[in-house]
């Protein structure tokens, strides 16, 4: 009985995910590109660089790479702490 | 550990991994690529390693207090170059214009001077090298963990 | 170019995310559940990188490239960032599952949801 349940309530989800894909812009027609139309006439003598993505990555949103570098380090931290354990249990056996 | 033939391919095309690892973190500012895919390139190599040796052999060479100074270094270089231009703003790209990689290319297609992009190679190389650094060490943590063995230090 | 009919990119994306609600919901195993995350995350990259295209458009870069029009690049930042953060999820993710497999002994995500104290 759940599972028809909850058979039903994902159809009706994945049903709204479709139609909402059609409201967006049709595909290759983008609505508002005044932002991406200025990096593209100006990176190149603003940054000094040919790839407009590498700009936009590390000079026009630096900010975000620097969260990405920390999430990255928070992560292989958490990781090698994680697995350390059997340290522990070889020394109290 | 693998046979004598895998063992010996491995052994040749290890530095060839590396050099076209790093040819992608020095050209990110002029070809697609940059430090992320380039790190990713090195780390994949690395496990190669791990496939076809042994545990033990591979943990010999790349110890740990190694990677983990090489992971700090790339993270202090990256916030180093990020604080150096605060007089005008956070990430201000002061080597523009100046005789260390400050050249401006032409404006439209042209063939690419790699002694262009201000700031940006630099940090191509410090989060490069952390993202190499940092992954080798969780793949080798999680082979050394999954064979009954401990980290040391 | 005339407009192509359905947007079949974004109903690609949106299947994915679909078939991934499926495994999330309805899976038991602690493997199935992480391959259907990674499955979501996959979905919601090609979105982004879908949204923004321009019809007739090249590669934004300009070493030695021939086209006139150039393609959107700032979702082609976001979707890098997205990419490492799935990795590091991904990492923490696999090793939770192999502390809960030594503690209790199997994969079963129902066996481990008891509160012991």
């Amino acid at each position: 009985m759940r599972k028809i349940v909850g058979l039903i309530l994902w159809l009706v989800l994945v049903a709204f995910l479709v139609w909402g894909m059609q409201l967006i812009h049709p595909f290759g027609y983008p609505d508002a590109s005044t932002m991406d139309d200025y990096m593209i006439e100006k990176a190149q003598a603003e940054t000094g660089s040919n790839n407009v993505v590498t700009s936009v990555v590390f000079d026009y949103r630096g900010f975000d790479t620097l969260g990405e570098a920390t999430i990255l380090f928070t992560a292989v931290t958490g990781v090698l702490l994680l697995l350390r354990t059997l340290r522990r249990k070889k020394e109290s056996s | 550990m693998l046979s004598k033939i895998v063992r010996t391919v491995t052994n040749e095309f290890m530095p060839v991994i590396i050099v076209f690892g790093l040819y992608i973190i020095a050209h990110g500012h002029l070809t697609p690529g940059g430090g992320f895919q380039g790190g990713a390139v090195i780390v994949s190599g690395v496990v190669m390693l791990l496939v076809a040796f042994n545990h033990q052999e591979v943990k010999k060479v790349l110890r740990e207090r190694l990677l983990s100074i090489m992971e700090s270094t790339g993270a202090l270089i990256f916030i180093g170059l990020a604080f150096a231009g605060i007089g005008t703003a956070f990430f201000h790209n002061l080597l523009v214009g100046s005789p260390i990689f400050g050249r401006i290319p032409a404006t439209g297609p042209n063939p690419g001077d790699i002694w262009t992009g201000g700031v940006i190679p630099l940090m191509n190389f410090a989060v490069g090298l952390k993202v190499a650094a940092g992954l080798t060490a969780v793949v080798l943590a999680l082979a050394l963990f999954s064979s009954g063995e401990e980290i040391e230090e | 170019m005339a407009h192509i009919p359905l947007n079949f990119p974004f109903l690609a994306a949106a299947l994915l995310v679909g078939v991934s609600l499926y495994i999330i919901i309805f899976k038991k195993n602690l493997i199935k559940l992480i391959m259907g995350i990674t499955m979501m995350a996959s979905g919601v990259n090609l979105f982004l990188v879908a949204l923004g295209y321009r019809a007739g458009g090249g590669a934004p870069i300009y070493t030695g490239t021939p086209e006139e029009t150039m393609v959107l690049p700032v979702p082609q930042a976001l979707t890098l960032t997205s990419i490492v953060i799935n990795v590091a999820v991904l990492a923490l993710m696999l090793t939770m599952a192999i502390h809960i497999y030594r503690h209790t002994g199997s994969l079963d995500s129902k066996k481990s949801r008891k509160l012991k104290g």
